[in-house]
């Protein structure tokens, strides 16, 4: 009804979508996981829960043996304790049963709520150990890593995977436990009421595990894809969203409706593939629990008319077939949730799995007075293989100084500021910060010393306070405002309609982007670097508010290393030197004035242009 | 799916739901609302449900006949009838399964279906919500809801329902079974009811609320996980994974601890209805013995009374998840309905799809984002005509880009009217207004798709040659030295941009939608001085033939406009030209004032900050800067 009513004209994602890499499918991002990946993550998330597991496992046998006793104690009452009553008017052994049966009820009750109670407790805390685990590894994995991964797949990892592991932790174990332990109990009892019957009926096993081994080869393929494309389900949404205005604006809704609906078919129609996986695995059990019935009545019915059999063993043995595989479907249900979860894991298992490229040192050395001298040493780097952006950079940037880059895009201007962060490494050479290569240092450590304020500004949920305090979450109120004052900022935060408590509202959408580069000021501000790197970080201010962060950029920027990239010359002449990048490689260098005056040079040529643009 | 039908042209902007109004009867629910979704698999349903109870039928056949062909051939030695027999419960056996399977097959596009469908139109509706819903939404609370409380109702409709169904209708017919065996202990067995319905009331609301809170919380995690995915960069640059961590942490913590809430109200009420049924054996056992001792029943009945009873432990006991999930998928659709009954507030009105020549007209226009009291905009008047083109000059935080979303109707108006030829935009169609009207906003939003689909956001049909001379005019040509050229992706699962970049291709984009209104919102912030000349000198001609607003921030942007209407405190204070305004208005001046940045060599510290300034800054930074504990550690 849904994906096979296209209209043939329809284009399809790939046209669409636009291209990356030749040859190269969306989800090459992710690797595959590696065979037992998963169960070991699982194992791994239980291991500390062992103890309660094992108690657990105690209690769920005593509930079943309470569970079991139930019919057979009301079987005794009636066939020892009721004739006694009726016959003798002797209600002592009824009275006896029936105390038995409230023991056993009460058992059952206390056991069943503290199984269910205390297996709950383990899979909710396994579920947060694994969020907490995702969280700060994804935390860890470096920019490069987070680039390929994009944030749409980071939000599917951490919501809708776990979620598919919640399912098996909620409904899960105890029906699994019972199950097993039924299916054992009365595979024991049908072999012993009858051998000959009973290894007839075992042969149905080989057809349950051939069965099984179908089921587990194709719904793993199937729940990965289940997995992934839900992840894509969530990108587009989360894009969507993100960018709502511009969708509305530009009146993208129904190209964007269509391509949702897309991917909405996509994940119904895989979701129609596990369900229909289920719809013979399932029902496949069921025939083979059947017709082993059947075949069981034939032949013990033909050795019960040869008299090899009585006719009360061939039912008490029909009974426990029956009893024999009714757990099945349970155990086949949980054999379904394990193996939705599974791919999830595997998914998660890949992402843990998954080391950052910028990586804390084993020993790092610890940073304390910083002075600020920053050097590139023969850097060089690439983001493609062959496409140097940096061929081999040389620069001493002595601590104090305050140096602008400037060039044209793809100069290399914002992989230097990245590199000076450590948001990369370069493939050759070092970037060293007093002397010390930052691979050596803890990242954590790295930035708090240097900071890197782009023109992304982004906003976390809460209030303008929140967001200045990021820079130190244990700055003062009086802290907070002193450093929106300082950068310019504090004017228009009062004038907001709560001040410094007025909620920023979904990344900011409140704030116009002027706003935000004043926060994100105040945010550096605050954060105290002995670097700062800003990168284009005035863009969108106004002149006033220009003027104001530039008067404190003198004040900020007297006692500590800064490098500036700005298109806008006005902030590039408050720099000590300035270096004019092309390709990665530094055709001037010296003092703003120096330059400006320099026959035929590039930035005099830039000033002169910008100079022509103020008139 | 009906959405499949009429998808690239930008028609009208459709929002379907078939959720039911609110009003008594089977509607009056949530999940009631949410019935007609159901209605397109109604006679899969009822098949299904055929099945179902066939299966039933089957399962409890079964047994009699295996007791059948053990009391009848086999006891007397009847070898043809064992063969008859023993192989029609084979025939029934496979039967079973094939009914089983039947059931599953047909529930399956139900299930799917209904969320399919609810997920598309879940993405319609939100895709139509205004702007003030978007900004008053947490992003993971629609996320959980289109994905999580979705899957929650596959899930039941899938499953829970048909089994709740079938269990109840157990209960009934088997309880009936019991009255008519032997009434007296058949009352019993009714009464036990009793307690399975008070549990469930008693728990039900209990329930209710902890699973609300529960699917509540999960969105907030999905908000903190997200915004933190978002604003990677900005952790990182800071060396704030802890802290943003700690944020998370106490989130999934709380989650964690409603979960438990949750747990330990399922273990209680699942416990119960489990252990009911047991209870009730007991009694009907010591009351039935009675009753065989008084010669009121034989032994044989009671026996039979029992044995029938059992029946009832495992569709009372399982009613536990059963109306759990049920609870479960009530709150999912509640939060479901929440957003269908979220107010869509910019409705799209009128029929007449006409092209206006653009005369742009704010009058008296008021504006305050919801929920606060406070004038973003008031009393502000401004007209332009066809060909013209207005700068809007003002502080940060003057309103400059709250006005530019009131022409396209983002937002609307609070008091007075934008109108386009003299006609309120609010009495237009939707489309037409965001047709005719196109920004190029401060923030460049590029989608994760190709260069092309990205430039023809606004006018898929647009030709190669104007998607080329778009290009030229924002000097976006670098958009061929991109490995695929303009079928490269871009966005954030592409190749990134720069800064200037991205502007530069937001700039093509409104150019290119061909717009009779172009806002420019401080759309050449980015570009060095060079780039910026030559858009400008392009943008002169595009501006020549459609009305202009310009949102600028420096002279050399302003220069583009014919007159600049300077914007304070919310409202327009001077309109006229640059040089008029930079000569008679002083705050003018101190807004685009490039004398001072003409001359660097002048001594900013003697001309731009007084002493007093000078000390305010010296102070913030000595209040601000690291505290000497800190510093040792």
């Amino acid at each position: 009804m849904t994906a096979t009513t296209q209209p043939p004209s329809t284009p399809t994602e790939a046209t669409w979508r636009g291209k990356l890499q030749e040859d190269q499918p969306d989800t090459s991002v992710e690797k595959t996981a590696a065979p037992g990946q998963a169960r070991a993550l699982l194992w791994d998330l239980l291991r500390p829960h062992r103890a309660t597991v094992a108690v657990l496992a105690v209690a769920v046998i005593a509930e079943n043996v309470a569970r079991l006793a139930v019919p057979r104690l009301v079987q005794i009452g009636v066939d020892d304790g009721v004739p006694p009553l009726r016959d003798r008017r002797d209600g002592s052994t009824l009275t006896w049963v029936i105390v038995a049966l409230v023991v056993a009820l009460l058992l059952q009750a206390g056991l069943r709520m503290f199984f269910l109670l205390r297996s709950g407790r383990v899979g909710q805390n396994v579920l947060l150990e694994l969020r907490r685990r995702v969280f700060r590894h994804f935390g860890t994995l470096d920019v490069a890593f987070h680039d390929r991964y994009t944030s749409g797949r980071v939000v599917s990892r951490s919501t809708s995977d776990v979620e598919a592991i919640q399912e098996m932790l909620e409904n899960g174990f105890d029906g699994l436990i019972t199950a097993v332990l039924t299916l054992i109990g009365t595979a024991i009892l049908l072999l012993t009421l009858d051998l000959k019957l009973g290894l007839v009926c075992l042969l149905s096993f080989p057809f349950l595990v051939l069965l099984s081994l179908w089921f587990r080869r194709e719904s793993a393929a199937a729940y990965r894809q289940v997995r992934e494309i839900s992840a894509l389900v969530i990108v587009q949404f989360v894009e969507t969203m993100t960018g709502i205005k511009a969708v509305q604006a530009y009146r993208r809704e129904p190209r964007n409706q269509q391509i949702f609906g897309e991917l909405a078919d996509r994940y119904q129609q895989i979701n129609i593939r596990t369900m229909r996986l289920v719809a013979i695995f399932m029902p496949g059990v069921k025939l083979i629990g059947n017709l082993t019935t059947g075949v069981a009545l034939l032949y013990g019915g033909y050795l019960a008319m040869r008299g090899e059999i009585t006719i009360g063993v061939l039912t008490a043995f029909l009974l426990y077939l029956r009893m024999f595989f009714e757990p099945m479907q349970e155990i086949t249900q949980f054999y379904n949730t394990f193996q939705s979860a599974t791919s999830a894991l595997e998914k998660l298992a890949v992402v843990l799995a998954e080391r950052p490229a910028i990586a804390d040192p084993a020993t790092a050395t610890a940073l304390t007075q910083v002075r600020g001298e920053v050097a590139f040493e023969d850097v060089q780097f690439s983001y493609v293989e062959g496409r140097p952006v940096l061929p081999g950079l040389d620069l001493r940037i002595p601590a104090g100084q305050t140096v602008a880059l400037v060039g044209t895009t793809g100069a290399g201007k914002t992989t230097i500021a990245k590199l000076m962060a450590r948001f990369y490494d370069p493939q050759h050479g070092r970037v060293t910060l007093d002397g010390h290569d930052l691979r050596s240092l803890d990242q954590q450590d790295l930035r708090r010393h240097v900071v890197m304020v782009t023109q992304e500004n982004f906003m976390f949920e809460g209030t303008v306070a929140d967001n200045i305090r990021f820079g130190r979450p244990e700055a003062t109120d009086e802290q907070v405002r002193a450093a929106a004052a300082a950068v310019g900022a504090a004017a228009f935060i009062e004038a907001l309609p709560e001040g410094y408590a007025t909620d920023v509202a979904k990344r900011g959408g409140r704030l116009s982007a002027g706003q935000r580069q004043l926060v994100a000021f105040a945010r550096a501000f605050l954060a105290d670097p002995d670097v700062l790197i800003l990168d284009e970080a005035t863009s969108s201010l106004d002149i006033p508010s220009e003027r104001l962060v530039q008067r404190a950029l003198r004040t900020i920027l007297a006692d500590r290393t800064a490098v500036i990239i700005a298109h806008r010359l006005s902030t590039v002449e408050i720099a000590h030197r300035v270096l004019v990048l092309e390709h990665g490689r530094v055709l001037e260098d010296g003092p703003p004035a120096e330059l400006t005056s320099a026959d035929g040079g590039r930035y005099a040529a830039l000033h002169r242009a910008w100079v022509e643009s103020l008139a | 799916m009906s959405l499949d039908q009429h998808p690239t042209v930008p028609g009208e902007l459709i929002s379907p739901s078939r959720v039911a109004p609110k009003d008594r009867g089977l509607h009056r629910t949530d999940l009631g609302r949410l019935l007609p979704y159901l209605r397109p698999y109604r006679a899969r349903l009822i098949v299904m449900f055929a099945v179902a109870l066939a299966s039933l039928g089957a399962t409890i056949a079964i047994p009699l006949f295996t007791k059948k062909v053990i009391d009848g051939p086999v006891a007397h030695q009847d070898v043809r009838g064992l063969w008859v027999l023993g192989l029609a419960a084979l025939g029934l056996g496979v039967l079973e399964a094939a009914l089983w399977m039947a059931r599953r097959w047909l529930v399956q596009l139900a299930s799917t279906g209904v969320e399919n469908d609810l997920r598309k139109d879940l993405y319609a509706r939100l895709q139509v919500l205004p702007m003030s819903f978007h900004g008053a939404w947490q992003s993971g609370q629609l996320l959980s809801r289109i994905m999580n409380d979705l899957s929650a109702m596959r899930r039941f409709i899938g499953f829970a329902a048909v089994l709740l169904i079938l269990n109840l209708i157990q209960v009934i017919v088997v309880t009936g079974i019991l009255l008519a065996m032997y009434w007296p202990l058949g009352i019993v067995v009714l009464i036990s009811i009793v307690p399975v319905a008070a549990a469930n009331l008693h728990y039900e609301r209990q329930f209710t609320k902890a699973s609300r809170a529960a699917q509540d919380q999960t969105g907030n995690v999905a908000t903190t996980v997200e915004e933190s995915a978002l604003g990677l960069r900005v952790v990182k640059s800071f060396g704030r994974e802890d802290y943003v961590y700690d944020r998370f942490d106490a989130q999934a913590v709380k989650l964690r601890d409603i979960q438990l809430r949750k747990v330990t109200i399922m273990s209680r009420f699942w416990t119960l209805l489990e252990v009911i049924p047991t209870a009730a054996l007991v009694i009907v056992l010591a009351f039935g013995a009675r009753a065989v001792a008084l010669d009121q029943i034989t032994l044989g009945t009671l026996v039979a009374f029992i044995t029938f009873m059992l029946n009832l432990v495992w569709p009372i006991a399982s009613l536990g998840f059963l109306l759990s999930m049920l609870q479960e998928t009530m709150t999912a659709s509640t939060r479901v309905v929440e957003i269908f009954d979220a107010p869509r507030e910019i409705e799209s009105t009128g029929a007449a799809e006409v092209t206006p020549a653009g005369r742009l007209e704010l009058r008296d226009v008021g504006f305050r984002f919801p929920g606060t009291e406070q004038w973003a905009l008031r009393h502000l008047n401004l007209t332009v005509e066809p060909g013209q083109t207005v700068a809007l000059v003002g502080a940060t935080g003057a309103g400059k880009s709250v006005l530019t979303s009131l022409i396209p109707r983002l937002y609307d108006v609070s008091e007075g009217a934008v109108l386009i030829d003299g006609v309120d935009v609010r009495t237009l169609p939707l489309s037409t207004v965001r047709r005719v009207v196109a920004t190029a906003f401060e923030d460049p939003t590029l989608f994760s798709m190709s260069v092309r689909e990205n430039l023809t956001l606004g006018r898929p049909e647009a030709t190669e040659t104007e998607i080329r001379r778009a290009i030229e005019v924002a000097q976006a040509g670098f958009v061929d030295d991109l490995p695929f050229g303009l079928d490269t992706r871009i966005g954030e699962q592409g190749m990134s941009l720069s800064g200037g970049q991205r502007q530069r291709l937001s700039l093509a984009r409104a150019v290119l939608s061909d717009p009779r209104i172009l806002v420019l919102d401080d759309t050449l912030s980015a570009l060095d001085v060079h780039t910026e000349a030559l858009v400008e000198a392009a943008l002169r001609n595009v501006l020549h033939d459609v009305t202009g607003i310009v949102v600028a921030h420096r002279a050399s942007t302003v220069l583009l406009a014919d007159r600049v209407a300077l914007l304070e405190g919310g409202t327009i204070t001077h309109v006229g030209s640059h040089a008029e305004l930079l000569a008679t208005v002083p705050s003018y001046r101190f807004l685009l004032a490039a004398d001072d940045e003409l001359d660097p060599s002048l001594a900013h510290e003697e001309c731009w900050e007084t002493d007093e300034e000078k000390q305010a800054i010296a102070h913030a930074h000595a209040t601000v800067g690291i505290p000497e504990d800190e510093e040792r550690r």
